[in-house]
């Protein structure tokens, strides 16, 4: 098993930082017990949960490193270094076993390891850095001074652009854009000729790729062999707990409304109105005016839709109803009934698309002639409040809603305006739109059962 | 049928209205001309080689196989869109161009097998694995800042938009990207594409070219947020490059093609991307009758004598939202977005899809583009007068001229010295697994 040594020095804050951070290259041939298994799994599990929640509500990177530490701290650290090492390594690995299963969960897996690895690199020391990037062969060359001298000015207006001050950073290594596409996305480094230009404070993205690289191979790997062999043979020891530690955090995903009743069209109206989120709302609203809406307006709601329970029949009338008004039946038929039948599964790869969680609306990114995305990140205030308005949304309720997308807290808001529109509080916090949507006919529900007896 | 057969045998020329935009089964019978005699296969067939065209020893001949077309075909009754398809050679892409003379060709991505094949493989056997950079640019997602025309029109008051993005965006490519076999082709109506076709940019991952896009997304935010750009410090030396060499100039030419300020509705949107009330207050005040605003305005932000957050870079602002390149973000980061063919006729104008030198963008002109009809009545004009070689005496000559020497012979130079290279490392190798 590859350990980088750990470093026994009281390093800068004694939290354990000069410990090392394992890459997970590959699987311990450690023993350990049964209980462990599934405990350090759990702990680990916290702490990627924590994780997610903290993204999905924009946190800065500054109050991510925070929660990391604190989480790590809270749910993995042990007052012997190898102790830490140890639970760390054991529960990546018995992670990896349990999200390597399906598609969304890797991918979910993936991103809050990736996550959970950044933030505890940059809580590293130089030299524990360092060392990391010697593991991963980061050959990458630090710029020569000729070089250096020809592209100062660029460097440093680079710099700026970034933190706004010109801190000169001496220390500069030469990359392949390809490299670091996190940098080149977020303009945060100067390219010229192909090569990206990182101070060293920007080696946590060259970093964080190759590790999330290697990550997501390494779970390709594990999935295979899961059903190959290992499935089989623990049936009766760890694919009983891999099981349920799936299910432990993940949350429905409203891609198979069971317990929702089917909904029919001539319901669709009044639902719009009383339960849709408002992302939806003004969706649908902007379908009904317009008779159009652009590819990714159409994904998001008709995903919901289908979420919600809405029949494929039923939604191609729903779809042809109003496309039709603008384009033609004919050219509904043509064009748009396909990609319809594609989100039920009916097409193509035959894949049963999910509907949008939270997350995802919010980090999407709606350009001209877009109405998709989160209306409490993509709006500006006045048409936010203008919207809210119409919801009936007012005073003081309003003005917390607008606290917290100022603070950039979107689900928050969003459950906010469900405990103002429904008059009742909503502990769960909302994290999907099909779950505002369920939360709301569950309320409902119950509000009619309730004032059945009264005359 | 029988007006087929008349256009075969008969001597004098189909009458030809230039003017008029063919559809339906006119569209039909130009297009077969055009398929018959202008449509340049042999320089496609090269382009998407690569160099691949089975003449050295380290060519791989299934290369122009693996990559998938579409068409798009138009009968009398219906519309019928046939993807996947594919050819092993030119020939043979050829006779089923000229046998289903389709309306529109798009050219995808070059898969691990014959997308014609991919049924007889796993699902997980059949992947994209090189495309082209691609960019789409349209004209109509300039509407809320262009007076002259809206939607698929654009005349040449409004086409500089499509100038300053080819400008802004070659440029990023080349110097901060590297790449240098970079095709532009006017899309036909309202937009321009781009392709870029290095090999390195056809072997990027969608997360590399995402991140591309990335790059190049300034202009953000739906219909319903009101400021689309904002910086919120010192720009980036691409964005500075962009406003200092192109953007800066453009504006103050487009105030005035655009008329800006002149017209309340007008400056009042300009007036809106201002943070700060008590100076929009004053400009209004001020402007009741006064036509040099623009100035004022940018004396007004620039003075520093208001101290408000987000006023810095005001102007810069201003400029951006304007005129910077508005790219659809999703056709650069798909690997198997299927976009056009360069040398299609768009059907709803009958222009042809020509390439535009970006070292001479702005002398282009979409409003004197060859239209097929056009292209038609010159080849029978130099029929009847006896020239041969007809077709290099129509207007379409140029544009092959133009895609030959600035784009095809560059990449061909470029693709054979790597297939080269690569055949000899691989010779090298073989030779040295042979030594002790």
């Amino acid at each position: 098993m590859e350990i980088v040594r750990s470093q026994r020095r009281n390093g800068s804050d004694g939290s354990g930082s000069s410990a090392s951070l394992p890459l997970y290259k590959s699987a311990p041939s450690l023993e350990f017990r049964l209980e462990e298994f599934g405990q350090y799994a759990i702990d680990r599990l916290r702490v990627l949960q924590a994780i997610s929640d903290g993204l999905s509500r924009g946190k800065k990177p500054e109050e991510m490193e925070n929660l990391v530490s604190e989480q790590w701290r809270a749910n993995m650290k042990h007052q012997d270094a190898d102790k830490t090492l140890r639970k760390d390594i054991i529960s990546h690995f018995v992670l990896r076993l349990v999200y390597c299963r399906e598609e969304e969960m890797r991918r979910w897996f993936l991103s809050m390891e990736t996550a959970l690895f950044r933030y505890r690199f940059r809580l590293q020391n130089a030299e524990a850095q360092k060392s990391i990037m010697n593991e991963l062969q980061l050959q990458y060359n630090v710029l020569g001074n000729a070089e250096y001298e020809t592209i100062k000015d660029k460097l440093t207006e680079a710099a700026r652009s970034v933190n706004f001050t010109s801190n000169p950073e001496a220390v500069f290594y030469k990359v392949p854009f390809e490299d670091v596409p996190e940098l080149v996305a977020s303009r945060r480094v100067f390219i010229l000729k192909g090569f990206a230009f990182v101070p060293r404070n920007q080696v946590v993205s060259l970093v964080c790729t190759i590790f999330r690289s290697n990550i997501s191979k390494a779970l390709a790997l594990t999935n295979r062999k899961w059903r190959a062999m290992i499935q089989d043979q623990e049936k009766d020891r760890i694919a009983p707990m891999v099981e349920a530690l799936g299910n432990v955090y993940l949350g429905p995903d409203y891609s198979k409304p069971k317990d929702c009743a089917e909904i029919s069209l001539k319901d669709i109206n009044q639902l719009a109105s009383t339960s849709f989120p408002l992302c939806m709302r003004h969706l649908f609203g902007k379908l009904r005016e317009d008779h159009h809406l652009k590819h990714q307006g159409r994904m998001q709601l008709g995903l919901f839709l289908k979420g919600v329970g809405l029949k494929l029949e039923d939604a191609l009338a729903f779809w042809r109803a109003e496309f039709s008004q603008k384009v033609g039946a004919e050219r509904f038929d043509k064009e748009y009934a396909y990609s319809i039948r594609h989100n039920y599964g009916k097409e193509g790869k035959r894949t049963d698309y999910t509907p949008y969680s939270c997350q995802k609306i919010i980090m999407s990114t709606p350009s001209t002639g877009d109405h998709h995305g989160c209306p409490y990140r993509h709006f500006s205030e006045e048409n936010l409040r203008a919207a809210l308005n119409k919801m009936g949304v007012g005073g003081r309720a309003m003005d917390d809603i607008m606290d917290k997308v100022r603070n950039r807290h979107y689900q928050l808001a969003c459950t906010l305006t469900f405990e103002a529109t429904h008059g009742t509080s909503c502990e769960t916090g909302i994290n999907h739109p099909n779950q505002y949507f369920v939360e709301s006919r569950k309320f409902f529900e119950s509000k009619n059962k309730h004032s059945q007896p009264t005359a | 049928m029988t007006k087929e057969k008349e256009d075969n045998n008969r001597d004098d020329p189909m009458q030809i209205d230039s003017n008029r935009v063919p559809t339906g089964s006119l569209l039909t019978d130009y297009l077969r001309i055009y398929y018959g005699k202008f449509f340049p296969y042999t320089d496609m067939f090269k382009w998407l080689a690569y160099g691949n065209d089975g003449k050295h020893p380290g060519c791989d001949s299934s290369y122009f196989g693996r990559r998938e077309f579409s068409f798009t075909i138009n009968s009398d009754i219906d519309e019928v869109y046939l993807r996947f398809q594919s050819f092993f050679n030119a020939s043979e892409m050829e006779t089923s161009i000229k046998a289903k003379c389709p309306t529109k060709i798009d050219i995808g991505a070059v898969y691990t097998v014959d997308p014609a094949k991919r049924h007889a493989y796993a699902q997980s056997g059949f992947n994209p694995i090189e495309r082209e950079l691609v960019f789409d640019i349209d004209i109509s997602d300039y509407d809320d800042v262009r007076y002259c025309c809206s939607g698929a029109d654009t005349c040449l008051n409004c086409w500089p938009l499509m100038t300053i993005a080819i400008k802004v965006i070659d440029t990023a490519l080349r110097e901060d990207f590297g790449f240098s076999h970079i095709l532009w082709v006017y899309s036909g109506r309202r937009g321009v594409h781009c392709w870029v076709c290095d090999s390195r940019a056809r072997r990027l991952s969608k997360e590399q070219r995402s991140a591309i896009a990335d790059y190049f997304h300034v202009y953000k935010g739906g219909e319903n947020s009101l400021k689309k750009v904002t910086f919120s410090g010192p720009l980036h030396p691409f964005l500075a490059r962009a406003y200092t060499d192109v953007l800066k100039n453009e504006f103050e030419k487009w105030v005035s093609t655009q008329k800006l300020f002149e017209h309340e509705e007008r400056f009042h949107k300009i007036l809106q991307l201002i943070p700060d009330e008590s100076v929009v207050s004053e400009l209004a005040e001020k402007w009741q009758g006064n036509s040099v605003r623009w100035e004022h305005l940018k004396h007004m932000l620039q003075s520093g004598s208001k101290k408000t957050q987000g006023l810095r870079r005001c102007i810069e602002e201003i400029v951006f939202s304007y005129t910077y390149p508005r790219l659809d973000i999703q056709v650069t980061k798909g690997m198997n977005h299927l976009l056009k063919a360069p040398f299609c006729v768009h059907p709803g104008t009958g222009r042809i899809c020509i390439p535009i030198d970006p070292k001479k963008c702005e002398e282009f002109d979409p409003t004197s583009v060859p239209t097929v009809a056009q292209l038609i009545e010159e080849l029978n004009a130099n029929a009847s007068i006896g020239a041969d070689n007809y077709v290099e005496k129509t207007s379409l000559a140029a544009s092959v001229h133009l895609f030959r020497t600035c784009f095809l012979e560059p990449l061909i130079k470029t693709c054979k010295d790597e297939l080269e290279n690569a055949y000899n490392t691989k010779i090298q190798q073989t030779k040295d697994s042979l030594n002790w």
